[in-house]
């Protein structure tokens, strides 16, 4: 008699409340994924002839770029995509500092705050942004979101264009030399 | 007068008319040098490189020929995968984001022939996930020579098949490290591994030998084909070659991307003569050569250095701050280095602590936490360096930060502990009376509600 057990694959499933305490204790349901969604994210493994597991990082962009963060059903849906416990997928969101496990304002400033932009201003030009954004003070990781979720405001380390100090980035864009001006000059584009 | 500069890698960057479209590319005589490579031995290619003694672009200046000479293909039965390393973190730096944004297909046609001369059939592109466009310009640029057959399978119909993907990262300064590089590659924490065993060459991505080169390194490999290893060496300095993308950020007049021979002008000439001076016609007070984990200069400082005269003796001379030429063997002789390039110039009114409590919180903020001296040593020297600057420092908190830097510094798996540790064993050093007196409370920043508000000036 063979002693392997048949392992039924659903069951595999880590339960949510296993890796967040406090979670509800039940499966999460499948998230109502875009059109196209499943067959991008299919197209990503393939650059990974070698190693599925490798799509991990470009997954969660994947899932970060389409639902603005990575929630515990994300987390899910790539661990069981790759082949993956959930751990493995949910050290990588609390290891590289771009990913987020709850929404972030629908207009995200990035300022570079490392010591050549500081040298530029960036911390005058933080504090600006903060107070324009109206959204009071920094959690531990340094973000603030504004109460109505509209703009979040945050310091980020170097984003490589140090001679044109201070540098933001606006959502994925990327602005260099940025005074109050420009600052005030970006709010209006990002509101409209 | 000032002095020209002599561009090799940003030669069409910035010229008008000249775009990211592979047409742009191919006018200026793109891809010429793949095809002259194709009709070579990838041996032959090698060769060359290591005739050109090109070092590593990338920080460590490790001469590419070698790092490449540690595959050997007749012993070598695995797959030999390489890696551009387009991470660019290291404070100070930004010239691969130039080469990527303007100039993509330069660094597809280097990574190519680098592919080629060392039997590589899968290659990936690390690139930091900040340069979102930068990566989208990169998936265009593949798409593109995919289209022309350069790049796929039976490129430029001989029987050379590659595939180049692009791999994002996600805001990790540790990922620029090679071996962490490789372990995010994989899909996991970027903990770089340890060497012994885990060298790449050996044991890189997927266990197999594996070359991880920076942007500017690969786009010389073009260069290098197309003038012969030979007369690549003679430009710039024996050991010294090339030319260098120099990053100029902080308190200059004209701060920007540069290049110039290896070795050509010295740190006062590209101050005065390039980047128009110290900004408001105030004096040099400090300078990072080589990205933040570099150790400081100081101005007034003099350098006893040991060079070879061209009779093949060797003479010690002394010389100042300025008069260093910016290659890599001088800036190490004087106790700090090249590293990637990134030159951060800091003026008289610059409060020394505050700087270091900048450079200390970006290291905290990057320790990936695996090793104990610098997950818990980054994150002190932070406290530390904080406090000095907001007028809170007790009175030993200058011997104690040279402590604690002092106990990361070769104690850690990779890198990074030295290049936390040395911007503040060098500050503390050369700074040491501006680390008294806020050690004592009577620093020129004291009082002050928060730390760590560095002004423009």
């Amino acid at each position: 008699m063979s002693t392997e057990r048949v392992v039924d694959p659903a069951s595999q499933t880590v339960s949510p409340a296993a890796v967040y305490p406090g979670a509800p204790d039940h499966h999460h349901a499948a998230p109502a994924l875009p059109k196209g969604f499943e067959a991008q994210a299919d197209e990503l493994v393939t650059h990974y002839p070698v190693s599925k597991r490798s799509a991990a990082l470009p997954l969660l962009h994947h899932w970060q770029e389409t639902f603005g963060y990575v929630s515990p059903e994300g987390i899910e849906w790539i661990a069981a995509k790759l082949e993956l416990q959930p751990i493995n997928i949910l050290e990588l969101v609390t290891f590289y500092p771009m990913f987020r496990q709850h929404p972030v304002g629908k207009i995200q400033f990035k300022v570079c705050r490392t010591l050549s932009c500081a040298l530029g201003g960036s911390y005058k030009l933080c504090d600006y942004l903060r107070e324009k954004c109206k959204v009071g003070e920094p959690d531990a990781h340094g973000l603030a979101v504004s109460p109505d979720g509209k703009y979040s405001v945050e310091f980020v380390e170097c984003l490589a264009a140090c001679g044109t100090a201070p540098v933001i980035m606006v959502n994925d864009d990327f602005y260099e030399a940025v005074s109050n001006q420009k600052a005030d000059e970006l709010l209006l584009k990002y509101t409209a | 007068m000032p002095i020209a500069e002599n561009r090799l890698i940003f030669k069409n960057i910035d010229k008008p008319g000249y775009t990211i479209d592979i047409g742009a590319y191919l006018n200026v005589g793109g891809y010429k040098e793949l095809k002259k490579a194709l009709t070579m031995k990838g041996p032959e290619i090698v060769a060359e490189v290591k005739t050109s003694a090109l070092r590593g672009r990338g920080g460590a200046g490790f001469p590419c020929g070698v790092k490449w000479g540690f595959i050997d293909p007749a012993k070598n039965t695995k797959p030999v995968y390489l890696i551009c390393n387009a991470d660019e973190s290291e404070p100070g730096t930004f010239k691969d984001r130039q080469i990527i944004y303007k100039d993509p297909h330069q660094l597809l046609e280097g990574m190519i022939i680098a592919c080629y001369a060392n039997n590589v059939h899968l290659a990936y592109i690390y690139i930091r996930g900040e340069f979102t466009l930068g990566a989208k310009i990169l998936e265009k640029a593949i798409a593109e020579a995919k289209a022309k057959n350069y790049l796929g399978k039976g490129i430029c119909g001989t029987a050379y098949d590659l595939e180049i993907y692009i791999h994002r990262g996600a805001g990790a300064y540790i990922c620029g490290e090679e071996t962490g590089l490789i372990e995010s590659l994989e899909g996991k924490r970027a903990y770089p591994r340890i060497k012994p065993p885990y060298f790449p060459a050996v044991l890189g991505l997927y266990m197999c030998p594996t070359i991880v080169n920076n942007v500017e390194t690969l786009c010389n490999i073009k260069h290098i084909v197309a003038m012969g290893g030979a007369a690549f060496a003679k430009i710039g300095k024996p050991n010294n070659t090339g030319t260098r993308l120099l990053c100029v950020s902080g308190d200059v007049e004209k701060p920007g991307y540069y290049e110039f021979e290896v070795g050509a002008l010295t740190i006062g000439q590209l101050l005065n003569e390039v980047c128009g001076g110290i900004k408001g016609g105030r004096k040099l007070k400090a300078l990072i050569p080589g990205g933040s984990s570099a150790k400081v200069l100081k101005a007034g400082e003099r350098y006893k250095i040991k060079s070879k005269k061209p009779d093949g003796t060797m003479e010690e001379k002394e010389i100042g701050l300025e008069d260093i030429p910016l290659d890599f063997d001088t800036l190490a002789a004087a106790g700090s280095m090249a590293g990637s390039g990134g030159i951060i110039v800091m003026d008289e009114t610059r409060d020394m602590v505050e700087c270091l409590a900048n450079i200390a919180t970006f290291y905290a903020h990057e320790s990936c936490g695996q090793c104990t001296p610098c997950r818990e040593g980054s994150l002190w020297m932070k406290k530390i360096t904080d406090r000095l600057s907001s007028g809170r420092g007790h009175p030993d908190d200058v011997g104690l930060l040279k402590n604690v830097a002092d106990n990361i510094a070769g104690k850690t798996i990779c890198a990074f502990g030295e290049a936390c540790a040395w911007p503040v064993q060098s500050f503390v050093a050369k700074f040491k009376n501006e680390f008294e007196s806020h050690a004592m409370g009577t620093g020129t920043s004291t009082n002050k509600k928060t730390s760590q508000k560095l002004e423009p000036v």
